[in-house]
């Protein structure tokens, strides 16, 4: 495998990594703030169809990324009334919600375009297109970094920028702000919150409504940037793959980003059998390499990558104590 | 001597000094829950800068007045006023800007948190950390000097004792600046030795005029440190006297509603030959933390050994390994056999096979199953008995609910339905369940955790008959429990835990609980 | 706070959950401009009103019957098995398996050896999950919606690379030989009286020997293997020693420690015997009905079982009734498809709608019914 060859499946790696990454850091909030979410992959569907089809209508992808919010954060609302308010089984919840997301999603772009559930292909304004980054040409002479430079770090859509910028805005938001604080303690022990005179409800759902947001974003992504429109079931188990990397990075922002990478990474080698059986020297089959990051995330969890321990009130609804 | 509400009305009426400021006054406070009247129309005055108990029964509605004090639940009637003001408390919030402060029996802390997160948490000053943490630096330090509440502001509460936490805990309500400090069965986790150092701490408090209001089932306590005593009974308060004019036989009487029987009658114990033989046991936890460490006993035929020492030194891991749930190191003998302790033959099952038995001592998490019917929680952990089953595949239901009625019939389980589940058995009946389970299995060896927690007193007695029973007929009884008077009035031995070690044995006709309360808090040395 | 009369608890609080997930399906529906009514009663004519719609809708119930069926055993283990649907797949590979192997000679040989390799397969599928929750506490949940991506990968790779016969252009295997054939229900006499032929006066369609004539519908004896299911899961749970220990261990691993109920081996038990009824399915569309191994052969009844097991209340004979309730959802939402421009989509959002309803709001549910029960008290007081 050449330099060259290396920097494209490094620059696919990035644009694959990003909606796993702004999923994990979704599912970071609303699992920190001990709401387990498996309903990530359903958010991310309604948000990619909502930022499609808005996209498509007004021609402005910026229309299609709110709306995209939108509709992720309709779900989120659900999830945190089934599972704050009404404190039902967090994980039925979830599944529940990626049931109707599935369907609703078709159903509605069915409606709206008549396609077979599919929304109308985006181009120009209605999708994010490639930034290229300050002299990012300029350097591209420069040996080993500049092609780096030009072919992986720059030529990304501004979301992918974002996600990056998250990384390091989510670690300060937890640990360096006071509700970072009162997050993370409403995830680990409650009722320390709630004797402090602070609301348990209002937290958790100020939490859910981040994760909403953020899913907002990673669907958002993956029918405006990554690829463009809508299509059925077009997150194929990002949403679970994200909860496993965030598993994988022990519910920690920096570590979130080193696990949606390598995931990233493993899904651009799916892309890649050529190169793969260049390197290995024999023929891997596609859906062997189509199912290596679902593989990888079961050996993640199977914790042959270190133990980690979950936010210590997670999954359980809080209920005061007589 | 004149008993329940009549007293009760005069005490209150005759009991504030002329002109003493009133921190707090609850007026006719009344809280139902369901059919459950948990209050019931109760008036306290306490005074500026004293101490005030107040005493009761498990599920004599105290925790539930306490909430209701720290806007956990909102009263169905009632005034509360706070330095004379009528003050409402819908939340703790409210209550927490009254100037009042809640140390609960169970702390409120974030275990991977530091002190000092723990103390800012819901009391930052801003939307920034920084500023809020050197703050709460600068007055826990001013707070430790004053009141000798020493903490490390940096260490994580999972690394500190429990005693250290309670601190935090009260360090939390005076940072926020409580005037009125309510603490809930604090002694509970300690050893006598850091009641004590907690006691002065709150004595501290009161010279600097904070109003303590102390809550427990323990009498020792209430003579010691308060002021002023208020009794409650089945959601009535029954009395409210002064300390110093009352006697703890009195309290007693008023608690329970009749003369107690603080004594277990029974004979001499008739020890025969050996049955449990343990030799440096060691157990260690899921974090890898040593929690026995080489522990060696004996018990024999006919003999309750007891186990004294404050929660969490290590007697809960000797019951589960010698019941089968957890694993250890060393060597158990039962009647001269070596038990497995690590393979295949250490669970429940084999113990129970080898003629152990066990009465856990958390009966909701693991003695039963709250969710199954009376009559399949008598079958748990025996499901495998020949008499329950029908043949080899299927279980004898019916067998098992005949079974259940008897059991019920022995033990006065009440109501008698195999039926019902099990949570919907009084705290005492669930005990009783499990007790006859294990009992009527004639085991060689009777496991028994904190027989008596959270049971009402009638449970107490029968159940304290039925281990005295089991014991005169020749089994072997291993008895864990916190409260100390139950160890001294049960055991024909005591032996004393202390960080996963055995400080010594005693006989409890030559000991007191100075001695045994300096070995709970680890100062004598091995002697037997 | 006060408890709801069992009777309340056991039928309405389901009926009500149904009910509100039905109101929501027929917002959707206008929501999408399409009419609840004509949807309805197409969906009512398609699935109930021909042999032909019964046929599909028996047919249906029986695959979700066992999916419901694997739920279920899980749930009461306090194990949430979200892998039904490859575990289904897995199933089919076992059953296509056993019956290309051999020439069978006689259908109830191939049903036997086809259920038993149905089972295995799907056991199988399920063990590693299983072993990883059990020895390395990773989620069950998230280890099987992965060995469902990982099963679909599986499936894909043999269909195109191993079993699919020389010369064949669609990824299948090869169509299994005639004594695999399951008798469909219309073949059994005493069942096929169900699926008379009428013509639209009512009449009896004579055949050309002057006999009644019976539609072929997919439904088969699997269904009778799946009712025999729903009463032995029963008696699995409520009779036998190994049923208490699944329970108990579901309701407290703590406690079941205790007990002295291995939690490695029941975790294992449980998950082979929930993942061998999920492939069981397999018997029911791959042996009954498509008589060889499609692609995506299972079409998401490993998912549904989920709600069937929740609308069930996780009893088998709620899981029966229920089934048939999603079978009749099934086959009317295909007919939707078919005959409304309404995408069949909307089965999976109703399904979504039941499991919300019935597994996550129902503490609402039982709020409301307290308040209301609340009145009724008060008034006869």
């Amino acid at each position: 495998m050449d330099y060259a060859t290396l920097l494209q499946i490094l620059d696919s790696t990035l644009r694959l990594a990003t909606p796993l990454l702004l999923a994990c850091l979704a599912g970071l909030f609303s699992e920190r703030a001990g709401i387990f979410d498996i309903g990530l992959e359903g958010k991310m569907l309604m948000a990619a169809m909502a930022s499609g089809a808005v996209a498509a209508l007004s021609g402005s992808v910026w229309l299609g990324l709110c709306a995209g919010i939108g509709a992720s954060l309709v779900l989120a609302a659900l999830h945190g009334i089934a599972s704050i308010t009404f404190r039902g089984n967090q994980l039925i919840a979830g599944v529940a919600l990626n049931f109707v997301a599935s369907g609703v999603t078709v159903l509605i772009a069915q409606r709206m375009f008549g396609q077979g559930g599919r929304t109308p292909p985006l181009t120009g304004d209605a999708r994010f297109n490639p930034l290229t980054l300050p002299f990012a040409e300029e350097l591209r002479g420069v040996p080993v970094l500049g092609p780096l430079y030009a072919e992986v770090i720059s030529g990304h859509s501004i979301l992918v920028y974002l996600a990056l910028a998250l990384v390091p805005l989510s670690w300060w938001v937890l640990y360096r702000t006071r509700f970072g604080l009162r997050l993370r303690a409403v995830g680990e022990n409650p009722a320390s919150v709630d004797t402090a005179g602070v609301s348990v409800v209002a937290l958790r759902y100020a939490a859910v409504a981040i994760t909403g947001v953020l899913c907002g974003l990673a669907g958002a992504y993956m029918a405006t940037a990554l690829q463009a429109g809508f299509g059925r079931e077009m997150t194929a188990g990002r949403g679970y793959i994200a909860l496993a990397a965030l598993i994988f990075a022990k519910w920690r922002p920096w570590a979130a980003l080193w696990a949606t990478l390598l995931f990233g990474f493993f899904q651009a080698l799916a892309l890649r059998p050529d190169v793969v059986e260049a390197v290995l020297r024999f023929k891997v089959p596609v859906p062997a390499l189509d199912a290596l990051p679902y593989v990888l995330t079961v050996l993640v969890l199977a914790g042959f990558v270190g133990k980690a321990i979950p936010p210590r009130a997670g999954g359980q609804p809080y209920v005061k104590e007589r | 001597m004149v008993s329940g509400n009549d007293m009760g009305r005069q005490a209150t009426a005759a009991l504030p000094d002329a002109g003493a400021p009133l921190a707090i006054e609850l007026r006719g406070i009344s809280k139902a829950f369901g059919p459950v009247q948990a209050n019931k129309d109760i008036s306290i005055q306490v005074k500026r800068g004293s101490i005030h108990g107040i005493i009761g029964e498990n599920g004599a509605g105290k925790s539930t007045l306490m909430s209701i004090l720290y806007g956990f639940y909102k009263a169905d009637a009632g005034e509360i006023l706070i330095g004379g003001k009528l003050t409402a408390i819908p939340d703790s919030q409210s209550a927490i800007r009254a100037g009042i402060g809640m140390v609960f029996q169970h702390f409120k802390l974030v275990q991977n948190f530091t002190v000092l997160e723990n103390v800012i948490l819901g009391a930052e000053d801003g939307g920034l950390l920084r500023p809020s943490l050197a703050k709460a630096r600068r007055v826990l330090a001013d707070l430790s000097r004053e009141y000798g509440l020493d903490v490390n502001p940096d260490a994580l509460i999972e690394d500190l004792s429990v005693g250290h936490q309670q601190r935090v805990e009260i360090l939390k309500a005076l940072y926020r600046q409580a005037d009125i400090l309510i603490l809930d069965e604090p002694t509970g986790v300690l050893t006598p030795a850091e009641a004590d150092h907690l006691f002065r701490i709150l004595k501290g408090l009161k010279d600097q005029g904070k109003t303590i209001i102390l809550i427990t089932h323990k009498l020792r306590e209430i003579m010691e440190i308060t002021d002023t005593v208020s009794v409650m009974r089945r959601g009535q308060m029954t009395a409210t006297v002064k300390t110093a004019e009352t006697s703890p036989e009195q309290l007693a009487e008023l608690m329970v509603g009749r003369k107690v029987l603080l004594q277990v009658e029974k004979r001499a114990a008739t020890p025969g030959k050996v049955v449990l033989e343990v030799e440096n046991l060691s157990v260690r936890d899921e974090n890898k933390v040593e929690r026995l460490k080489g522990v060696s006993l004996t018990i024999r035929a006919g003999e309750i050994l007891g186990i004294a020492g404050v929660a969490g030194n290590g007697q809960s891991e000797l019951l589960e390994v010698l019941g089968g749930i957890a694993r250890g190191t060393g060597t158990i003998r039962l009647n001269g056999v070596e038990l497995d302790l690590t393979g295949k033959h250490s669970d429940g099952q084999s113990r129970r096979a080898q003629g152990i038995a066990h009465v856990p001592e958390d009966r909701q998490h693991l003695g039963m199953i709250m969710d199954f019917a009376a009559w399949e929680n008598v079958a748990f952990g025996y499901h495998h008995a020949p008499e329950y089953q029908k043949n080899a595949l299927f279980m004898d239901n019916d067998a098992l609910r005949a079974d259940t009625e008897k059991k019920m019939a022995r033990f006065d389980v009440r109501p008698p339905n195999p039926l019902l589940a099990a949570k919907n058995f009084s705290g005492g009946n669930q005990q009783k369940i499990i007790v006859a389970r294990e009992i009527e299995r004639n085991p060689d060896l009777l496991l028994i955790g904190q027989p008596t927690r959270g049971v009402d007193i009638g449970a107490i007695e029968f159940i304290h008959k039925q281990i005295v029973a089991l014991r005169d007929a020749g089994k072997a009884i291993l008895l864990v429990s916190v409260e100390l008077d139950e160890i001294m009035s049960l055991s024909d031995r005591i032996a004393v835990m202390f960080d996963g070690q055995i400080m010594g044995i005693r006989d409890p006709a030559t000991t007191d609980e100075r001695d045994l309360g300096l070995m709970m808090a680890g100062v004598a040395g091995k002697a037997a | 706070m006060d408890r709801l009369p069992k009777w309340a608890d056991v039928a309405l609080v389901p009926l009500i959950s149904l009910l509100l997930a039905a109101f929501f399906s027929a917002m959707v529906l206008l929501a999408i401009g399409q009419s609840p009514v004509e949807a309805f009663n197409v969906m009512v004519d398609g699935a109930l009103g021909s042999a032909y719609g019964w046929g599909y809708t028996l047919y249906y119930a029986t695959s979700f019957m066992f999916t419901g069926l694997a739920v279920t055993v899980a749930f009461h283990a306090g194990l949430f098995n979200i892998g039904g649907e490859g575990q289904a797949q897995i199933g089919g590979l076992g059953v296509a398996l056993v019956c290309l192997a051999l020439p069978w000679p006689h259908w109830t040989l191939a049903l036997l050896a086809a259920s038993l390799g149905a089972a295995a397969f799907g056991a199988a599928w399920a063990a590693i999950p299983a072993y990883l929750q059990a020895k390395r506490g990773s989620h069950i949940v998230i280890t099987t919606i992965m060995f469902n991506y990982i099963a679909a990968a599986v499936i894909v790779y043999l269909l195109v690379d191993v079993l699919r016969p020389a010369g064949q252009m669609d990824p299948a295997t090869a169509r299994f030989p005639e004594g695999a054939k399951l008798p469909s229900l219309s073949d059994i006499p005493g069942l096929r009286e169900l699926f008379l032929r009428v013509d639209s006066s009512g009449m009896p369609i004579l055949g050309a020997d002057g006999l009644q004539t019976y539609q072929n519908v997919p439904a088969n004896v699997t269904l009778l293997i799946a009712l025999a299911a729903c009463y032995v899961v029963w008696l699995l749970l409520w009779r036998t020693r190994l049923g208490y220990q699944i329970r108990a261990f579901g309701k407290s691993e703590a406690a079941a420690k205790y007990a002295g109920i291995n939690p490695v081996r029941i975790t294992m038990i449980t998950m082979l015997i929930s993942g061998g009824l999920a492939g069981l399915m397999s018997i029911n569309n791959v042996m009954g009905e498509a008589e060889r191994l499609l692609q995506n052969s299972s079409e998401g009844a490993g998912f549904i079982g989920i709600a069937v097991a929740l609308m069930g209340r996780n009893h088998p004979l709620g899981v029966f009734l229920a089934a048939i309730l999603f079978g009749f959802l099934y086959q009317g939402g295909a007919e939707l498809g078919l005959w409304t421009s309404i995408p069949i989509e909307l089965r999976i959002v109703v399904q979504g709608l039941v499991i919300l309803f019935t597994g996550a709001l129902d503490q609402m549910v039982r709020m409301l019914l307290r308040w209301a029960f609340s009145f009724r008290t008060a008034r006869v007081a």
